[in-house]
């Protein structure tokens, strides 16, 4: 009864921070602007199905991308068996999803299995980020803190398996010992309990409680932990695939009050049917966090900072300062900046300063050669050329600021129909004296 | 295509030629390839003339989304007019633009890019093309970004080079891995960020290194850039830049 009792204590702390923190974040939410619809729920079924379940785009590099498939479909499974150790901590049962029989066991068998697979990929990783200096985990934008991070939660997985291991093979051997049926296949575990054999019950029953309690209370100090780390990826990255932009990479999305505006200029007549006043302006384009949709914002929550991204980005390839991972993490970073000061003092707080620039310079916007690298590579699904060109949008159609030979470009588009100064009466020079089949 | 709607017809096929395929010295010859093509297919089509002008590409992807739907708006404004239903493209800028772009603003038309109807002739049987032409050239292909990972066209210009030459070779980074040229979302017209080098020469490396006679291209910015790459490197003697349209043309000796 004290361990129901000390159980449901712990739980309640655990899912009270974690509403805490949820709500904090969907108090972000509300502070950012509307996306695309989401509808096609079919559609979205598919597309997690297959690059979050599938792990489709973290095979684009197979060898790492196979440890981390494993580690993913390795949590699907372990997941289950966490509920029932919640369900057996809150209610005293034992073991309680044992009646689901065959699938039990292969549940619990894929799980014993998993962890080993899981520690051992887990290790690789580890290995990789301390000791080898792989070129895709550093960048400006890789501070000490997100090495740490990283670290940090490879470590705390590294120990929740362990735990695991250790819990089912003591209850492997405890059950052993005191001649009880053992409930679930564990083809690891048995091997080593195999190992730390010749112990008494009491000492087994020990050590199953240890494991059992550290593997719990790992989990919620993990989850709690989890929407302060880059590791929240673990609960976003899933939602962000099923939120996916379905529109094909090359598509921007259209601005509606620019469309607004444009039909007004060319047509007059409409200017007198809309409401004048009144209406709030709105900002066109992306200057600070707030400014960013609420689809911008996932996916910087969802980003796990692999640098997929970058190391495919032609720019950042070339030595120029644009890093795709950067615009998405200075987006996360500026929203934790301003988001708690704008939900505080209400929405025309500024603390002068903004995304653009303070984080984000002019020199990496213009960049970006909008070629979809990055959102092609990203194993979740993020798009980053939407939130760059929403920035400039911001710089040429609020500030006027644009290199000079764009603003060139920009003039001989309005007066020459075309980006060089060449006038329209030639147009057709190229097709002088071709026999062309007009008819 | 005034003088067409004039005289009562509608040709099937409005061919874009954009301002590279007008403007461009060396594009205009890619142009002049893919209408003698046309031509020889017997493809009933037919250009704007002086009244076709920027789709807007650069200046959306600039973010001057208000030029961009100016032009975008009096675009389909013609398009309407003359009741175009399919209109082809040669610049895949313009394809996408075209493709998944006006839409949004009421453009609906059936955008097609050249290598998918080549393509689609080739296996109707219509367009047969001649691989002893340019059987002996070892020939490798630069993926645009904007017809392979904007809009999944990887395998059209890969199967009419194939049936070019025997000779095909891929880069490393291909199709959905293939490297920018360097020249889109704008960056054509302006000065390169400072960086260690310019995109158009990692590319042209990356070429190189498959040891071609010919680089295929499928857009004009592409095309601009491999060919600065290759003057670079100067490598503009031994090995040449084509468009696909050129090759087809060279092999129907058109």
């Amino acid at each position: 009864m004290i361990k129901q009792i000390v159980f449901a204590i712990a739980l309640l702390i655990t899912l009270g921070a974690f509403t805490f923190t949820i709500l904090r974040i969907i108090s972000f939410f509300k502070l950012t602007k509307k996306a695309f619809p989401v509808r096609d729920f079919g559609k979205r079924f598919g597309v997690m199905m297959e690059v979050a379940f599938g792990q489709t785009k973290i095979f684009r590099r197979p060898v790492i991308g196979f440890l981390h498939a494993l580690v993913f479909w390795g949590f699907c499974v372990i997941l289950i068996g966490s509920i029932e150790m919640v369900i057996d901590g809150l209610f005293g049962t034992d073991k309680v999803l044992k009646f689901l029989g065959l699938f039990y066991d292969i549940i619990m068998a894929s799980g014993d299995v998993f962890a080993l697979l899981i520690a051992i990929s887990i290790l690789v990783f580890l290995f990789r980020r301390v000791f080898l200096h792989i070129k895709r985990f550093e960048g400006i934008e890789m501070k000490k803190i997100s090495h740490l991070d990283a670290n940090i939660a490879l470590s705390i997985i590294l120990f929740l398996m362990l735990s695991l291991l250790g819990m089912n093979s003591a209850y492997y051997s405890h059950t052993t010992l005191v001649g009880g049926t053992i409930e679930g296949v564990y083809p690891v575990s048995k091997f080593l309990s195999a190992i730390f054999s010749g112990l008494t019950t009491d000492s087994t029953l020990v050590q199953y409680e240890i494991f059992w309690w550290m593997h719990i209370l790992l989990i919620f100090l993990f989850a709690n932990m989890l929407p302060y780390s880059k590791h929240f990826h673990v609960f976003m990255s899933v939602p962000n695939v099923f939120l996916s932009r379905l529109e094909p990479l090359g598509k921007l999305p259209n601005m509606d009050n620019v469309t607004r505006e444009v039909k007004l200029m060319m047509d007059p007549n409409t200017a007198f049917a809309t409401p004048a006043a009144g209406a709030p302006i709105e900002r066109f384009g992306v200057k600070d966090a707030e400014d960013a949709s609420w689809k911008n914002y996932f996916d910087s929550l969802a980003c796990t900072e692999c640098g997929r991204c970058t190391s495919v980005c032609p720019a950042n390839i070339t030595g120029k300062k644009l890093s795709p991972r950067k615009v998405i993490m200075d987006l996360r970073a500026r929203m934790k900046e301003k988001g708690p000061m704008l939900v505080k003092n209400g929405k025309d707080y500024t603390d002068n300063k903004s995304l653009l620039r303070d984080y984000i310079s002019e020199e990496e916007l213009w960049a970006c050669t909008t070629c979809n690298a990055c959102a092609k590579e990203c194993p979740i699904n993020i798009n980053h050329p939407t939130l760059i060109i929403d920035m400039r949008r911001y710089l040429v159609m609020e500030e006027g600021s644009a290199p000079g030979e764009l603003k060139a470009v920009f003039s001989n588009i309005e007066n020459n129909g075309a980006p060089w100064q060449y006038s329209s009466e030639d147009r057709l020079l190229w097709a002088a004296d071709l026999e062309m089949n007009v008819k | 295509m005034a003088d067409l709607f004039g005289r009562g017809e509608k040709p099937e096929y409005l061919f874009w030629v954009g301002c590279a395929g007008a403007y461009d010295d060396r594009y205009k010859k890619v142009a002049r390839a893919f209408t003698k093509i046309l031509t020889h297919l017997n493809v009933s089509f037919a250009v704007l003339g002086k009244e076709e002008s920027c789709t807007g590409d650069p200046a959306r992807r600039a973010g001057n989304e208000m030029l961009y739907q100016m032009q975008a708006l009096q675009n389909i404004e013609l398009f309407k007019m003359y009741e175009v239903k399919k209109i082809i493209t040669i610049c895949p800028h313009c394809f996408n633009i075209f493709k998944n772009e006006y839409p949004d603003l009421g453009g609906n038309c059936e955008v097609i890019s050249y290598v998918q109807l080549l393509d689609k002739f080739m296996d109707e049987g219509k367009l047969k093309l001649d691989a002893s032409k340019l059987k002996n050239n070892r020939i490798t292909y630069h993926d645009p970004c904007y017809l392979g990972r904007s809009n999944d066209i990887y395998d059209e210009p890969r199967s009419i080079l194939k049936s070019l030459t025997t000779n095909y070779v891929e880069m490393d980074r291909n199709k959905s891995f293939a490297l920018c040229c360097g020249a889109g979302g704008a960056q054509m017209f302006k000065e390169a960020e400072k960086g260690n080098k310019e995109v158009f020469i990692e590319r042209t490396e990356d070429a190189l290194k498959t040891n071609p006679k010919i680089i295929a291209t499928a857009c004009p910015f592409c095309m601009t850039m491999m060919t600065d790459g290759l003057k670079y490197k100067n490598k503009e003697e031994e090995i040449k830049n084509y468009d696909i349209a050129e090759l087809i043309a060279i092999s129907l000796e058109l």
